[in-house]
This record gives C-alpha cells, structure tokens and sequence, in this order.
C-alpha cells in the first residue's frame, strides 16, 4: 500500500566565495590547510576578542533570499545557541533565531512534467563549528580527539524548507536547482567538500517525523531518503509506527542508524549577542544587491529556448550546473553552427562520460575548442555522427585534442568508392530480401545503406553508400528488365 | 624630587621638559612596591624593573624629540582582565592562570601609543564578579587606607596599586560599579564613560552590554589626559560608538571647572536617603553638593523613583549573571588555561564538569548557575526577558533626568568599605554594595566617582552622572569638588 511522505530540509550552505570569515578577517579558503593555521583571537574565541560582521556576508546572504524569492529582515541581529562542543570555541554559536535574515521565499521544481512551489520557511547566517579530528578515524576507536579551527567562523547560511516535498527525487529536484542558483549568483562553490551538508526531515503517513543529519551531497540526500522510506514503510506494515527520532546516514554501508538519544531535550539558552547590536539593513542595499543579481537559472533555461531553439528540457539540463551552462555557450559562439546540435552533443554525449570526473573537468580537462572542433569534424563530413559520439568518450578520458585523434586513429571517412562497392556487393549477397524490398519500395534503401554503415563500423561515407547501394539497385532493375524481355 | 608623588599631567613635564629623571621615576616606584605589595597584594603579575625602565626611557626619549606623548614615561597598571601581549591575563582565576594572551586590547595599545608604560596586571575579583576584591584566587587586596578593610572591587588591584602610588595611573573596567566603587573607596578618581565610548576590544568579558575599560588615577586632569587617549571609536568592537572625542576636550573641561562654572546639578535625593546609604555616606554626598554650589552651580533635588532605586540592582544582576553564563562557556580548558589534561578516554563533558568545578571559585560557579538557569526555557521570560523590561525604564527614567541636568549627584557607595572577610559571606550583602551604581551600567550614561571627603581618616567619594557623551560635563564638575575640597593627587601610605 502506497502512504503519503512528507519531506522537508535544512541545507547548511558554506559562503565559500567570501574571501574572510563571518567575524575575523582570517583567511575562508581553509581547505587544504595544516590544522589551525587559519585562526586569530576572534574565531578561536580567545578571552576579549571580539566579532565584527563581515558587510560581503550580509550581501551574500541578501542575494541568496531574493533568489530564492524571500523577504529581507529590516534588520541584522544575532543569537547566541549555546551547546557545549570541543569543536566550538566559545560553547555557543553565533546565529540567528529570533530575527533570521530571510523569511517566507519559495523555489519552483519541475516534476512529472508538471512545476511545484517548495516553499522556504527562514534563512539564517550563522558561523560553522570547527572540526573533529579522531587519530583512529572514528570516536570509538580513539583514545582522545584533536580539533582543527580552521573552519571555525566561516560563514554559514542555514536555509529551512517548509515540509513541501513528497518524495526523493522532489528532495534532490529542490537541491539540484537550490545548487545551480547558489553557483550562478557566486557565492558558493557547493561542489567543494563539506560546502553543503544536508539534514532531512521525512515522515510517511502514520509515523512520526524522522530526521536524518549531516548528508554530504545531493545524490546521497536522495539514497538516505529512499532509504528511510522503505524502512519507515516497512515498520507501518509490521504494525509498527516509526518514532520520533534523529538518525545519521552512514554512506559507506548506505543506511541510517540512530543517533545517541539524549536524556533530556536540549535547551539552546537562545540570548541576543550583546557584542553584535542589531543594525539596520538599509532598503538602498537591498535593493542595490537585487540590481546586481544575475541571470538566475531559470531566466537562463527560458533564454537557451528563445535563444537556441533548444527543447525545455535540454536547456534545463544544461542551466543544472552553472559550468556548464557557461560551457555550453563559451562553445555555442566558438562554434558559430547549430546551437542545437552543440546542445545535443554536450547533454547526450559529453555528459555521459563527465560522470567519472565530476563537472569540474569541464573547461580544465575539456576545453570548450575541443567540443568545437568534434562539432565542426562532423559538419565538414570528415567523422561520422557515431564517430563524433566515440570522440566524446576520448575527449573526456583520455583528454587529447579531436583532430590529432582523428588523424592518428585513422578516424577518416571512407568515401573510396572501389572499396564501397565491394562492401555494397558483400551486403546485397547477404541480404537478398531485403534487396527485392528495395527494388519495390525506396523507403527499405535505408536499410541496405545502414547495413553498409555497420559493416565499417560506421566509417563509410553515408554519402557515398548511398549513392553506391542506389547505383547496384539500378543496375538490377536494369538486369531485371533485359531478362524479361529476353524471354 | 619624589616624581612618584605627581600626577601623570605633572610627570610627562618633568620628564621630558624639566630633566626629570625616568630611571629613578621607576625606581621610586618599585621602592614603594617593595615596601608595600606584600601588605596590599595588588598585583598578579609586575615586569621586571629592568625592562619597565628602558620602555619608560624610550618613551620619553621619544617625547623629547617632539613625539606627540601626553603620557610619555607614565607607569601604568593594568587589571588582569585586559589582554597585554606576552603578560599573563588571568582574571584571578585559576582557570586561566596559565594563558598569556597574543594580542594587546585596543585601550591599551591607545594608552602606549600615549606614552604610558605597563608596569604590571594587577590583582580583581575573579572574572570581576565580586565588589571588594575578595573573590581572587590570588588572594584579597587590601585597601591601602586601612589595611585591615577592603578596597572594593572588582578593580581591588589597580585602585590599591594607584593609591598607594605603586603605579601613577590604572586601567580597570566597570560592569556594575567596579571602578567607581573602588575608586570611592582609596581616594581615587574613576570613569565608566558612556557605552561605547570606550573600545572593549581585549577585555575579558563579565556582562558585555553593561560593562566598560574606564581610568583610575589620583588627578582629575590624569583622567581626562587617559580618556582623551583611549576613547573613541574602534572598528574591532562593533558596540563601539561612530564618536572620537577631538584632543583637549575633557582636558578644557577639567581646566574649566577650576574656575567654577554655572551647572546644573539635580542631587539624586532617594539614591542618598536610600535605606540601604549609610550617614557617613549621606554626610559626604550633601557635602559634594554643597561644594558644587560654592563653585556657581545650581543644584536641584530630584526624586529617581522606585525602578531606579529599588529594582535596578536584580534587573542588573539577572542580566549579568545570564551574560555571564554565556561568556564563561567557552572556559573548558582545551584552548587555553590551566595544567590539567584530560584522562584517556576521559569523555568531554566529564572533562569539562571536572575543569570547571576545579577551575572557577565559588561567586564564579554561583553565578554562571544561576545565569543558565534564568536563560533556560521556561525560566528566561520571568528573569531575564522581564530584566531587560526594567532596564528600559530605568534607562528612560534616567536618560529624561539627564537631559534636564548637567549633572546628577549621587552616593558612589552605600558604606565605608567593609573590613575583610565582612561581606563576602553573604552573596546578598554582597550585591547591595552596587545598589547605587548599576543604574549607570543599566543606561549607559557615563558615571565618574569623586573623592569628596574623609571618614575616620579614609577617604570617601561621591558619584556624579550625565547624559551619553556628557563625559565633559562630568570633567567640569568633578574638577570644581576638587577644586572646592582640595582632596586630590591622594596617596595611602599603608601601615601595618
């Protein structure tokens, strides 16, 4: 029996394209960093340091509620939550609870066909905690644990979703395009490790709601939420109703496990940070960052149709990730030809073998020229479409230049017509039905040319086999006709 | 020539335009330190007087060569709760009795700019919770006055060292009264500026929205000198005010006062019959008052009402302790402070219940107790939520009084300062010692503590308030009770 779920989520997005912290002028860019090496008084919490708001923080965050269709606060105002934690310097963060910088937006999602509004219930700002470190990889195994603050005080945005989302693909819908927005207004590099980490709220009618934490990327948001279906579905069907509980997505063996049950609620002890008084947000900023904002994805998707003459969903895939729509039209005005074509190659094609690399490896591994080049390979009638589709493959894998591949593999059309005609001779002799079709009906030619094609894997010259196979019908006919007329 | 004996003003004179002697400035210094520290335990950590002299020398070489340095060579005496680079910072406490910060407070770095020399941290009420000084797990200072009685707090430190001279001018901060209670006490004079006129950047935080770093010194003018130094806006505190006080502002207000000058003056009159105001107390207040009248002003009574009177001080402590509960959070050994490393496997909340029960003393833990309690849910909106609700009216009460007056005239303490041992037992008795002073944590308006007369040969000041950045007017009229009284540049010689 099929129930209802309910899901919504917390997305903790790191403003990686700030170049300091939320409230020090230490150095964001931490990764690949010795430990503690990107620290100073203030977001070590050192005795008397004190906290300063990053201004390019606050105009991040301004940009991200108006892309996501917010309200702005009037004012900036901070909290303190306070938790005893090693890898919080000051046992408490600083974040917004009472006033958080954006309430009330919402996101569109384009599912079965049809668009959904995933509503947006408040957005915050906040600091992220440093990081544990166990000498023996796990706490359990560890006889004591080493903390890194190189990541303590980077600024975080807290986006919380109301319960809007019915399954696990909606979820990851939601987060592919929360991406692609974060991407193309430039304040987060989603892709960099621990650059979007994801909490999951999921209830499947009749149990509680459950919570899943710490999700580190999109594609496992979706797994940990098919997952936590079945079992939830599969306790209703025992009898059993699932709890109210938090539960950790354990990526490696793919399933969620309960996470410690604390004996009493906790108490955050929420109080206003004395040290950072409310200020106004000016409405000329506000405004100032919505003139600035770029073209956001789904702007950009309705451009790439009226623009390209591309199919709806083509462009949607392509305005997925901001790389590669960048990279779809870096090789649209190098390439000068059919904008669809270019389309086509990159989703169908060059996609496929992307995977493996990550979209990263677009631009550093493929240059756009490249894909150009396969393109204008396959106008000129030097390489076959299946050709072109194998050179997508050597591109990406092997990352060389199409045309020296071409050269060096022999990668050349064979259009020798002495050498055609033995193959169109070997085809017809296979084939002697599908000849007689062919005499009768010219549709059935196609078949012969296409079997021409198979035989040199796709390297004849289409041209050519066509004219050939056309030419040994005539012949046929011709034959066909003084035989009868011997008679 | 006894250079220990002169005001900051005075010495920078000597030295640099009248040959004073810089090496046997110090040396003076330290004699008296040596005669006297053991008595008054009032500093933490002292530098070596070596290294003091060479600074004091460079200062006032530099003076000399017409470096602008209006404290050029003057020793300073810092409360150990603000952040010198490479000296100790801590806070009487053992939790942080091993932690040398690496950074130096904006207010100090301002002040050395000036030309002062730090010649040492000096003792405080731990994390400065706590009025006479008692708190410290380095032991209670004396009062220099009479040894056998306290010298307040939670500046015990810094008000002893500068009023037996063992320093020429102090650094303490004030969240409820810490300076200007002390400051009463030895003879001193004391500013809690405006909040926000002075950066909190490097102070170790008690009660962030109500506390203030503020000067001690034994000379009126030494105050404006120190506050004309260190005030003004800095970008690395974001309370602090958009305001930088032009030089020679509170210094022309000090000098007008000595000519006397036409204020206002509204005498708080249920601050000073307040139950809890001794006579003595009330004595010396009425006297001020009258001073102030011989110099020209124009002084009215005024009534504050109940909300100022009576409700300030727990409004003032729930939110104290509630800001303080936060702030010490971050005291859980693992950063910085004291020897104690964890067991293996010791697991971190162990740990931390262990360091904290053995780090922080006994008003440390009350406080920070009853703090998270009055955060928690269920609890914050009848404490701390309705706290801040008092704090309002008291700062409204108190704001419209201030813009009708120059200045409001009110006791700086409720008694003489209590003998060791006295007050420290009962929390209470300990907390109405503030009952006069929180008013101006509360509001935010500036208070400066004056001497203004002598009890059974212990000196005794008085508490004048204005409206926000009304440090000038403060300036003026505590120069003009100087002026009137002649209880200035007051130095405790110590016996026993």
């Amino acid at each position: 029996m099929k129930r209802r779920t309910v899901i919504g989520l917390e997305i903790h997005v790191q403003l990686t394209a700030l170049k300091t912290k939320l409230f020090c002028s230490c150095s964001a860019d931490y990764r690949h960093s010795p430990p503690n090496t990107h620290v100073c008084p203030v977001c070590l919490g050192l005795p008397g340091a004190l906290p300063v708001v990053n201004k390019e923080a606050l105009r991040a965050a301004i940009s991200v509620c108006l892309a996501l269709n917010g309200r702005v606060a009037d004012r900036l105002r901070f909290d303190r939550k306070h938790y005893f934690y090693p890898d919080m310097p000051k046992n408490y963060q600083i974040t917004q609870y009472l006033e958080p910088i954006c309430r009330e937006g919402y996101l569109e999602i384009e599912y079965n066909g049809r668009t959904k509004k995933i509503r947006i219930r408040r957005m915050n700002l906040e600091e992220d905690p440093g990081r544990l470190v166990y000498p023996a990889g796990s706490p359990l195994h560890s006889p004591y644990s080493l903390v890194d603050y190189n990541r303590a005080g980077v600024a975080l945005l807290e986006i919380v979703t109301e319960p809007d989302m019915e399954s696990p693909e909606e979820a990851r819908l939601f987060l592919e395009k929360l991406r692609s927005i974060l991407e193309h207004l430039g304040v987060s590099d989603p892709s960099l490790e621990g650059a979007m980490r994801v909490d999951a709220n999921i209830s499947v009618e009749g149990g509680e709601r459950v919570e899943v934490k710490n999700i580190g990327s999109i594609h496992e948001v979706e797994r940990a939420l098919m997952y936590e279906i079945v079992r939830q579905n599969s306790l209703l069907d025992k009898g059993v109703k699932p709890k109210r509980e938090t539960r950790h997505w354990d990526p490696a063996h793919r399933v969620t496990i309960p996470a410690r049950v604390k004996e009493t609620e906790e108490d955050y002890r929420y109080m206003p940070d004395p040290n950072l008084p409310p200020v106004r947000i000016p409405a000329e900023l506000v405004k100032a960052v919505a003139e600035s904002l770029p073209e956001l994805p789904d702007k950009r998707a309705e451009r790439f149709v009226r623009e390209y003459g591309l199919p709806r969903k083509t462009a949607r895939v392509l305005v997925s990730r901001k790389l590669l729509a960048d990279f779809y039209e870096d090789v649209v005005k190098m390439y000068g030809g059919d904008p669809r074509r270019a389309a086509n190659y990159i989703v169908n094609d060059l996609l496929n073998w992307l995977k493996d690399y990550g979209i990263k490896a677009l631009y550093s591994r493929v240059p756009p020229e490249r894909v150009v080049k396969v393109l204008k390979l396959l106008d000129e009638g030097v390489i076959s479409i299946r050709q072109a589709k194998e050179l997508a493959e050597v591109i990406v894998k092997k990352g060389v230049d199409p045309e020296e591949y071409v050269k060096k593999a022999g990668y050349v059309k064979i259009s020798d017509e002495e050498y055609l005609s033995r193959i169109v001779e070997e085809v017809f002799k296979e084939h002697p039905k599908a000849v007689r079709d062919a005499l009768e009906k010219p549709k059935a030619v196609n078949f012969l040319v296409g079997m021409v094609m198979a035989k040199t894997r796709g390297r004849a010259d289409p041209v050519v086999a066509r004219r050939l196979v056309l030419r040994r019908l005539e012949e046929l006919r011709a034959r066909g006709a003084s035989q009868t007329s011997s008679r | 020539m006894r250079l220990y004996t002169l005001p900051a003003w005075r010495l920078r004179w000597e030295l640099v335009e009248g040959g004073g002697d810089p090496a046997s400035y110090v040396e003076q210094v330290y004699e008296r330190i040596r005669l006297f520290e053991k008595t008054l335990n009032s500093y933490i950590t002292l530098r070596s007087m070596e290294e003091v002299v060479e600074e004091v020398e460079q200062q006032v070489r530099e003076a000399r060569r017409g470096a602008y340095k209006p404290l050029a060579g003057v020793l300073l005496a810092v409360k150990d709760n603000i952040a010198v680079e490479g000296l100790p910072n801590t806070c009487a406490s053992r939790m942080l009795s091993k932690y040398i910060p690496p950074y130096t407070a904006t207010v100090v770095e301002r002040l050395v700019e000036a030309g002062a020399v730090v010649i040492g941290k000096t003792n405080m009420d731990e994390f400065a919770m706590g009025s006479t000084g008692e708190t410290s797990a380095y032991g209670p200072t004396r009062n220099p006055w009479s040894i056998n009685r306290v010298p307040g707090g939670s500046s015990s430190g810094t008000a002893a060292a500068v009023a037996a001279a063992l320093a020429t001018i102090g650094l303490g901060n004030d969240t409820g009264g810490s300076i200007r209670l002390p400051a009463a006490w030895t003879g001193l004079y004391g500013l809690k500026s405006t909040y926000g006129l002075v950066s909190r950047y490097g102070l170790v935080s008690y009660a962030e929205s109500l506390e203030q770093i503020g000067p001690m010194t034994r000379n009126i003018m030494d105050l404006a000198v120190m506050m004309e130094a260190m005030a003004g806006f800095d970008p690395r505190d974001s309370t602090s005010l958009d305001y930088t006080p032009s030089r020679g502002v509170y210094t022309a207000a000090v000098e007008r006062g000595e000519e006397g000058a036409r204020l206002s003056v509204a005498l708080l009159e249920d601050m000073v019959e307040h139950e809890a105001v001794s006579e003595d107390v009330r004595r010396v207040v009425y006297r001020a008052a009258e001073a102030l009248e011989e110099m020209g002003a124009k002084v009215s009574r005024e009534k504050v009402g109940r909300h100022v009177a009576y409700y300030a001080l727990p409004a003032y402590y729930v939110i104290a302790m509630c800001e303080a509960s936060s702030n010490l959070a971050r005291y859980d050994n693992i950063r910085y402070g004291y020897r104690e490393p964890p067991r293996p496997w010791e697991g971190w909340n162990t740990y931390y219940s262990r360091v904290r029960g053995e780090g922080f003393g006994r008003e440390v833990k009350r406080r920070i107790m009853l703090g998270s309690w009055m955060l928690s849910a269920g609890y914050k909106d009848q404490y701390y939520v309705r706290a801040l609700r008092l704090r309002r009216m008291v700062r409204d009460r108190l704001l419209s009084l201030a813009e009708r007056y120059d200045v409001l005239l009110l006791p700086s303490a409720v008694t003489m300062p209590p003998r060791l041992g006295e007050a420290i037992t009962d929390p209470v008795k300990l907390y109405m010692l503030d009952t006069v002073s929180v008013q101006a944590n509360l509001s935010g308006l500036p208070a400066l503590t004056v001497p203004a007369g002598k009890v059974r040969s212990i000196p005794l000041g008085v508490q004048l308030m204005a409206r926000p950045l009304g440090e000038p007017r403060l300036f003026t009229a505590a120069s003009m009770i100087a002026t009137a009284t002649g209880l200035h540049d007051l130095i405790a010689e110590p016996v026993g």
